[in-house]
């Protein structure tokens, strides 16, 4: 047997093994910027053909989960591998494999949609009859034949999104990363894209990884992993999260929060959080509930309400944070 | 190899078209040295008569490849910095992902903005006779190659800052401060045999000198006692190379730990 036989065989059970591997297996990923730790012990795999989300506020590590997946930030500790390949080893293989769809677009707005997308055909080794062919497919399928002539500058957001999308998909990649992918889009245009990712997940068997704080976007994953300062707090799909908070969910709004989540306590046995200054109850039919407290407390207290389980509960339930505390400072 | 000639001639493709379609970019790069030039040239043509000037030169004459490092600078400060903003919000963030290496990414962008500059330097030495200088088809030639070379070198230290540096802000302050001191300290602005012995020292241990050094010999091919320059013709070209390929080191080493995030 030559050496080439030897190499060619290892090489087919290489592949052979990498066949049954996850599209993305990470392993204790941490990241920190000098002493700041942005990322801690973070472990999950995601399957071939899977639509996940990672949701998180901002500030959760989402943005640096991104860029260590789209090998843009250097594996600092931990490990992680992309169908096998490792992220930190084998860079080249992984790029190849991967199509990156960035919050800001990467287009550059001088050139024009085709020239955007012949750029970005050249970088990955792609050029002549096969670059036509794939340009034009990917214009074709996002209805952006018309524009391939145009300067990126003279889209809209919305148009912008899909030559961005175009180009990330140019090359086939096997999984397709996207940073926050409906910022600045409007709900039909969000619609629109989403039903594009479905149907790229059906028909192309392209795994699909989000990072998002939209709850709606969320929800259309087949699972969702849950950031929260740096630590994945959760992972699992979205109805079975929901499913995990008790019941219902009750927000009551008082001015004196504490005292009255004593009350609470000592007359109907019940254990509440506070969540930024308001009592939160998980409760079983908890309608019934709410007539008995504004009964019992109907002086102090200001608001009730009263809903199933959104994935925001599933966020505060797990974290006893508010999603957007960040965003809207409560007082 | 095929596929890293591909990879960075589309980058330079890229730097060439953005660069036509922003004529705004064009006329300035070209204006400013040219006002430059006329306004200090003319202006101290009269009164300004420095020691150590080559015999049969006037001021404006020995101002004029001065006045044409002073340009291949500026463009080089202008064509880098956009470096700057779009590995971390544009079009470089989708080539820091592709299966490309940081080397052939900066040498594809040194290309790029060195043809910018060739392209408004052959604007610029069109203006020859009007500074009294006329040249040979040889000499163009050679002139065209050193300012190719010159900024080469100047794009490829703009980019070693502007993979550096966080905010465009932060480069141009930066870059000002640093290029036009090494271009006073060069002799294009004034020859260094009448200057005092500090000066003289900086000038020689400043590679731009022989870079300029270089343009000057290119331009007075023919006569090489005008040119003003300070080594003999093959020193400066070989010195102007080193600086060149040592900038070019500096800005793929700098490329390849730049911080992305």
């Amino acid at each position: 047997m030559s050496a080439s036989t030897i190499s060619n065989s290892s090489q087919a059970t290489a592949d052979a093994i990498r066949a049954g591997t996850d599209a993305i297996d990470a392993r204790a990923l941490g990241f920190h910027y000098g002493d700041r730790e942005a990322l801690s012990d973070v472990t999950f795999s995601i399957g071939r053909g899977e639509i996940f989300g990672f949701l998180g506020p901002n500030g959760g590590g989402k943005t640096t989960l991104f860029k260590l997946l789209s090998t843009l930030a250097p594996i600092q500790s931990g490990s992680a591998r992309l169908f096998g390949h490792d992220l930190a080893g084998e860079t080249a293989a992984v790029r190849r494999r991967l199509g990156v769809v960035f919050q800001h677009p990467s287009l550059d707005g001088k050139l024009t949609v085709g020239e955007n997308l012949a750029a970005h055909g050249h970088l990955y080794g792609i050029s002549g009859k096969r670059l036509r062919e794939r340009s034009a497919a990917m214009l074709e399928r996002l209805g952006l034949s018309a524009r391939q002539r145009d300067r990126v500058e003279t889209l809209s957001g919305g148009l912008q999104r899909r030559v961005e999308l175009a180009k990330a998909l140019l090359h086939e990649p096997a999984l397709l990363l996207l940073d926050e992918p409906s910022t600045g889009l409007d709900p039909a245009a969000r619609r629109e894209f989403w039903n594009y990712l479905e149907h790229l997940r059906e028909h192309e068997n392209v795994t699909i990884v989000l990072t998002t704080h939209y709850m709606e976007e969320a929800e259309r994953c087949d699972r969702i992993g849950i950031l929260h300062q740096g630590k994945l707090v959760a992972i699992a799909p979205p109805g079975e999260l929901k499913s995990e908070v008790g019941g219902d969910v009750i927000v009551i709004h008082t001015a004196a929060a504490e005292v009255l989540q004593r009350k609470i306590l000592a007359r109907f046995k019940l254990k509440s959080q506070l969540v930024d200054g308001a009592i939160r109850i998980e409760k079983s039919r908890a309608h019934e509930l709410v007539r008995d407290l504004i009964d019992a407390f109907g002086e102090e207290i200001e608001s009730v309400s009263f809903g199933k389980p959104t994935l925001e509960d599933v966020f505060v339930h797990l974290t006893g944070h508010q999603f957007f505390a960040d965003a809207a400072p409560t007082n | 190899m095929r596929d890293i000639f591909l990879q960075a001639q589309t980058l330079w493709y890229r730097e060439v078209v953005r660069f036509i379609r922003q004529p705004i970019r064009v006329v300035s790069a070209i204006a400013t040295p040219l006002v430059f030039w006329l306004l200090l040239g003319a202006g101290l043509q009269a009164s300004f008569k420095p020691s150590g000037m080559p015999p049969g030169l006037d001021y404006v004459q020995y101002f004029y490849p001065g006045v044409i490092v002073l340009m291949l600078l500026f463009t080089a400060i202008f064509a880098t910095a956009s470096t700057v903003d779009d590995r971390r919000q544009g079009f470089l963030q989708g080539v820091l992902v592709a299966p490309i290496s940081r080397a052939t990414i900066v040498l594809g962008q040194a290309l790029g903005c060195t043809t910018l500059s060739l392209m408004q330097g052959a604007i610029f030495l069109a203006m020859a006779p009007l500074a009294g200088i006329h040249l040979s088809l040889e000499a163009i030639f050679v002139s065209l190659a050193m300012m190719g070379l010159i900024a080469f070198a100047m794009t490829s230290i703009g980019l070693a800052m502007a993979w550096k540096t966080e905010s465009t802000q932060g480069f141009h302050a930066f870059m000002n401060m640093l290029l036009l001191p090494i271009w006073m300290l060069s002799g294009a602005v004034f020859p260094v045999a009448g200057a005092p012995g500090w000066f003289q020292w900086t000038t020689r241990l400043n590679p731009l000198t022989y870079a300029v050094d270089a343009l000057r010999h290119g331009l007075y091919l023919a006569e090489p006692a005008s040119s003003g320059a300070t080594l003999p013709m093959g020193s400066s070209v070989a010195i102007a190379i080193a600086f060149a390929a040592f900038a070019f080191i500096l800005a793929t080493r700098v490329a390849r730990t730049a911080s992305t995030i």
